[in-house]
C-alpha cells in the first residue's frame, strides 16, 4: 500500500520521516476501518430493521455492562497506544544531538534570514549539509511565524522576544520547500523558503562563494532570481500591479515622489539606496514597512536587480 | 384563524391559540419572554448569519480555485477568511443549537412552562443582536484580518476594526452566559413532577453539560479579550513583546475557553442525535447513563486540554505530553456514544424520515471528525499538521459537519412542533443526500492537502496543490445547492395550512404531549411524567409520583 502513503504524504527526506509516518498510516487506517465499520452497521441496521408497520413493537434494551465495557477498553487501550507512539517521535524530534551545526532563522514579515556558523548570512534559501544533524535556532522580528518543512515532517513557530529550536538530519539531497504556518498578514502565502541539502563539497562550495550555479548566471537573470527568492516579489509586481510596494514596470529613468514632495531619479544609485537603506526615501502612498538588505544581498546580487529593473519597460 | 375554530370545535372546555398567534404583532415578538419565540428569533438570526458566512466561505473557495489572485487580492482574502470564521463562530455555531433549538425544545422536554429566567432569556438575545451589529459594522472599519483566533502580537498591531469585533465578541460572550445560567436554573428547578435527573431526555443532559462550559469557560475569553482592547487602546503590555508581554500567554487564555468552546458546539448537537435515533428506531436509548456522564466527561475534560493547540508553539516538552495524554480522554466519551447510538438502531423499528437521515449523516461525519481527531492529539503527527488544511478539514468536519447537520436534523424533527407544518419530504431526502455528498467532496480533500504540506490561511498556494482545491471548490458548490434546496422547502412549507397531529413521529418525550405548535404556556396544566423518556414498551413502567397526576 505505499501508492496510498506516497498519495498521502509528501516524499521523506529527514531522519523525523520514519516514525511519523508509520503512526499517520495507522491512524489513517484505524480512520478507514472505523468509517466503513460503523457505516456497514448503519447499513445493516437500517435494511434489516426498516420500519414496515407502526404497530411494530421493538424489545426493550437498556443497556449491555459488558459490551459496553468491551466499545470502552478497547479504544482505551488504542488511543493509549497510539498517545506513546506519537510521544516516542515527539521526544526524538525535540532532544537535539551534542554535535548539531547550529544555525538561527529568523522571520520577519515576509522572509527568512539565515545566518551560519562562520557569519555567512542568506535570504530564503538555507543550505545545510546531508546527513549530519543541523539545529535552527528560531525566532521573529515581528509577529509569530511557524517554520515548517513537510517533507521534513518538522514544524517550530518563530517567536518573537523568544527562542524555540528545531533539529533535523536531512537524508536526501535535494531542494526541501519550506512555509510559513503562522498567520502573519498579507505576504503570508508568499513568506516561503527552499532548503537546499547539499553533498559536504557542495555546502564547502557555498560558505566559500556562495550558490555555484548564481555565480555563472548573467546579471539580468540573477536580478529576477533575487526578485522571486528574497521577497521582493511579495511587494513589488512585475506587470504594474499596485502591491505593498511601488511596481516595478518602467520605472528606470522615471521620478518618484517620495513621501518628502522631492522627486527622485530612478538610477542605479537610487535602487541601491531602496534596497540598503529602505526608510531613507519612501514612495509617497506607501508605507515604510520595507525592511534593510543591509547584509543580506552579495554586491552581485544587488547589481542583478539594477540590470533586472533596467529591462522591465 | 380557521385553524383556532377547528381546535376549539375539537373538545377542548377553553380554546387557547398557539404561540405564534398570539399575541399577535411585530412589537408582540420583540417584547416577548415567551422561550419558543425567543429560539424561533435565535434561529433565523442564526440562518441568516449562517447564509452571510456561508456567502464568505464560498468566496474563499472560488478564490482558491487557482493559485494566486483569482476573485480578489490577498487582502481582502485574510479579511474575508476571518469574518467567515469569526461569524460562523461566534454568531452561527456557538448559538445555533443551545439557543435556537435548546431554547425552544428544552422547557417542552422538561415539561416546563417557560425558562426558569424568561426576561433573561430575551436579554440573550439582544445581547446578541447587539454583538452581532458590531460585529458586521467592523465592516465599515475596514474589516478585521486577524483570522478569528485573533494571535498576538499580530492583532494587537495591525490596522482595521480589530478593537470593534474583539468587543463584539466580548458582547456574544454574555449572551452565551446568559443562555447556560438560565438552562442550569430550568434544569434543576423546572422539571416536571416525576423527572428525575435520569428520567431527563438526553438532550437535557447535553444542554446542561454545554451550560456548564458556557459559564465557566466564557469569562476567561472575554478577560482576554478585554486584555487585547487595553493592549490596543491603552497600549498596555500584556501579549506584545515590543511592550515586554507574552504572545504565548495569549494562546492559553485564548485556548482556555475556545477549546472548552469546541464542545459547546459539539455537545448539543449530540444531544439532538440522542434525541431523534431513538423516536426514529422506535426503541429506548441504549446506555442512558453512559450517554448523559459522556457528555459530562466531554464537558469536564474539555477544561485540561486546551493547550494540545500549541504543540509546536514552544511548550516544553513535559507539557505536551501532559496535554496529548489528556487529550486521548476525550475520544473514550465520544467512542461510547457513537456506538451506543449505533446500538439503539440495533433490533429497532427504524424509519428513514428526514430527521433520521440527517442522524445517520451525522454519525458518519462525527465518525470521521472525531478520528481524524487522533492524529492531531498525537505529538508527533499533530508536529507534521498543524496549522495545515488538515486541521482546517478535522475541525469543519466536527464543528460544521457534525454540528450543523445536527441543527438541520434536530429543526426537521421538531419542524412540525414549532409551527404545526410539514415540509416535503422527499425534496428534504434529496437535499439531505446532497449536503452529504457535497460536505465530503469539500472536505475530504482538504484532509490531502493538508498531509501534502498545504498551509491554512493561504492566499497563494504552489500549482501542485491545484487538483485538490479545485476539487474542493466543486464540492463546495454542491453543499450549497443542498442547503439552498433545503431553505426552499423549508420556506414553502409555511404556504401548507397548520395541521400537525401533535405527536408526528411517535415521539415519549413530552414535547409531543402538547398540540403542534404549543400554546404559549406549552401544556394544559402541568403535565407529570407516567414514562421514560425513551419507553417504547406497549405497557410502559410507570416513573414518579403518581399521587400528583390530577
Amino acid at each position: 500500500m505505499n501508492w496510498f502513503r506516497d498519495f498521502l504524504l509528501p516524499r521523506g527526506a529527514s531522519t523525523h520521516v520514519g516514525e511519523m509516518d508509520g503512526l499517520f498510516m495507522f491512524i489513517t487506517w484505524l480512520t478507514v476501518f472505523f468509517f466503513f465499520f460503523n457505516g456497514a452497521l448503519i447499513l445493516y441496521a437500517v435494511r434489516r430493521w426498516r420500519r414496515r408497520s407502526n404497530k411494530e413493537v421493538t424489545p426493550h434494551i437498556t443497556h449491555d455492562t459488558r459490551l459496553e465495557l468491551v466499545w470502552s477498553l478497547i479504544p482505551l487501550a488504542v488511543v493509549m497506544l497510539i498517545f506513546l507512539w506519537g510521544f516516542k517521535g515527539y521526544v526524538k524530534a525535540w532532544v537535539v544531538p551534542n554535535d548539531a551545526m547550529e544555525i538561527i532563522a529568523t522571520g520577519k514579515k515576509w522572509v527568512w534570514e539565515f545566518e551560519y556558523p562562520d557569519g555567512t548570512r542568506t535570504l530564503n534559501d538555507l543550505h545545510v549539509p546531508v546527513n549530519r544533524p543541523v539545529k535552527l535556532v528560531l525566532t521573529s522580528e515581528d509577529v509569530i511565524h511557524s517554520f515548517y518543512i513537510p517533507e521534513f515532517r518538522l514544524k517550530r513557530d518563530a517567536i518573537p522576544g523568544r527562542y524555540t529550536e528545531l533539529w533535523f538530519t536531512a537524508t536526501e539531497p535535494g531542494i526541501a520547500q519550506v512555509y510559513c504556518t503562522e498567520y502573519c498578514g498579507k505576504g503570508h502565502s508568499d513568506m516561503l523558503a527552499r532548503i537546499f541539502v547539499d553533498t559536504p563539497e557542495q555546502y564547502e562550495t557555498f560558505l566559500r562563494e556562495g550558490d555555484e550555479q548564481v555565480q555563472k548566471m548573467p546579471l539580468k537573470d540573477l536580478g529576477r532570481l533575487v526578485w522571486e527568492n528574497k521577497g521582493c516579489a511579495t511587494c513589488h509586481s512585475l506587470d504594474g500591479t499596485r502591491g505593498q510596494g511601488p511596481s516595478w514596470k518602467g520605472i528606470w529613468n522615471q521620478r518618484h515622489r517620495g513621501a518628502d514632495g522631492k522627486e527622485h531619479l530612478v538610477d542605479a544609485d537610487y535602487i541601491r539606496q531602496s534596497i540598503l537603506m529602505p526608510q531613507a526615501m519612501v514612495v509617497q502612498g506607501y508605507e515604510p514597512i520595507m525592511p534593510t538588505y543591509q547584509g543580506l544581498l552579495r554586491e552581485r546580487e544587488i547589481l542583478g536587480l539594477i540590470e533586472f529593473i533596467k529591462e522591465l519597460q | 384563524m380557521s385553524e383556532g375554530v377547528l381546535h376549539a370545535g375539537a373538545g377542548h372546555a377553553v380554546h387557547h391559540a398557539d404561540y405564534l398567534e398570539e399575541p399577535k404583532g411585530l412589537w408582540s415578538w420583540l417584547t416577548t419572554v415567551d422561550h419558543k419565540r425567543i429560539g424561533l428569533m435565535y434561529m433565523w438570526s442564526v440562518l441568516f448569519f449562517f447564509l452571510v458566512g456561508g456567502i464568505f466561505a464560498l468566496l474563499i473557495r472560488l478564490e482558491l480555485l487557482t493559485p494566486k489572485q483569482t476573485i480578489m487580492d490577498a487582502e481582502t482574502y485574510n479579511r474575508v477568511f476571518t469574518l467567515h470564521g469569526a461569524i460562523m463562530t461566534f454568531l452561527v455555531i456557538i448559538p445555533a443549537i443551545p439557543a435556537a433549538l435548546g431554547n425552544f425544545a428544552l422547557p417542552l422536554l422538561l415539561g416546563a412552562k417557560d425558562v426558569a429566567f424568561p426576561r433573561l432569556n430575551l436579554a440573550s438575545l439582544y445581547v446578541y443582536w447587539t454583538g452581532a451589529a458590531m460585529a458586521v459594522a467592523t465592516l465599515a472599519l475596514g474589516g478585521v484580518d486577524t483570522g478569528w483566533t485573533f494571535y498576538t502580537p499580530y492583532s494587537t498591531t495591525t490596522g482595521g476594526g480589530v478593537t470593534l469585533m474583539v468587543l463584539a465578541a466580548f458582547v456574544l460572550g454574555f449572551s452565551s452566559i446568559f443562555t447556560g445560567v438560565n438552562f442550569i436554573a430550568t434544569i434543576h428547578k423546572l422539571r416536571a413532577p416525576g423527572m428525575g435527573w435520569f428520567e431527563m431526555p438526553l438532550f437535557c443532559w447535553g444542554m446542561y453539560a454545554t451550560a456548564l462550559i458556557q459559564i465557566l469557560a466564557t469569562p476567561v475569553l472575554g478577560i482576554t479579550l478585554l486584555l487585547i482592547v487595553m493592549e490596543r487602546v491603552l497600549g498596555v503590555g500584556i501579549f506584545d513583546p515590543q511592550l515586554g508581554g507574552d504572545p504565548v500567554l495569549f494562546q492559553h487564555f485564548f485556548w482556555f475557553y475556545s477549546h472548552p468552546a469546541v464542545y459547546i458546539m459539539i455537545l448539543p448537537a449530540m444531544a439532538v442525535i440522542s434525541e431523534v435515533i431513538p423516536t426514529f428506531s422506535k426503541k429506548t436509548i441504549f446506555g442512558y447513563k453512559a450517554i448523559a456522564f459522556s457528555s459530562v466527561a466531554i464537558a469536564l475534560l474539555g477544561f485540561l486540554v486546551w493547550a494540545h493547540h500549541m504543540f509546536v508553539a514552544g511548550m516544553s516538552l513535559f507539557a505536551g505530553a501532559i496535554f496529548s495524554f489528556l487529550t486521548f480522554f476525550i475520544a473514550i466519551p465520544s467512542a461510547i456514544k457513537v456506538f451506543n447510538w449505533i446500538a439503539t438502531m440495533w433490533r429497532g423499528s427504524i424509519s428513514l424520515e428526514a430527521p433520521m437521515l440527517y442522524a445517520i449523516s451525522f454519525l458518519l461525519i462525527f465518525t470521521i471528525g472525531g478520528l481524524t481527531g487522533l492524529f492531531l492529539a498525537a505529538l508527533s503527527t499533530d508536529v507534521h499538521l498543524h496549522d495545515t488544511y488538515f486541521v482546517v478539514s478535522h475541525f469543519h468536519y466536527v464543528m460544521a459537519g457534525s454540528n450543523l447537520i445536527a441543527l438541520l436534523a434536530g429543526m426537521h424533527y421538531w419542524w412540525p412542533k414549532m409551527y404545526g407544518r410539514l415540509y416535503n419530504k422527499k425534496l428534504a431526502a434529496i437535499s439531505c443526500a446532497l449536503i452529504f455528498i457535497g460536505f465530503n467532496m469539500t472536505f475530504l480533500p482538504q484532509f490531502v492537502l493538508g498531509s501534502r504540506g498545504m498551509p491554512r490561511r493561504y492566499f497563494n498556494y504552489l500549482p501542485q496543490f491545484q487538483d485538490l482545491h479545485v476539487a474542493s471548490t466543486i464540492g463546495s458548490w454542491v453543499l450549497a445547492a443542498g442547503l439552498f434546496l433545503t431553505a426552499a422547502y423549508l420556506l414553502a412549507s409555511f404556504r401548507q395550512p397548520k395541521g400537525m397531529a401533535a405527536n408526528p413521529w411517535g415521539g415519549r418525550t413530552l414535547e409531543w404531549e402538547t398540540t403542534s405548535p404549543p400554546t404559549t404556556h406549552n401544556f394544559e396544566g402541568q403535565p407529570v411524567l407516567q414514562h421514560g423518556p425513551y419507553d417504547y414498551r406497549p405497557e410502559p413502567a410507570p416513573v414518579g409520583v403518581k399521587e400528583l397526576a390530577h
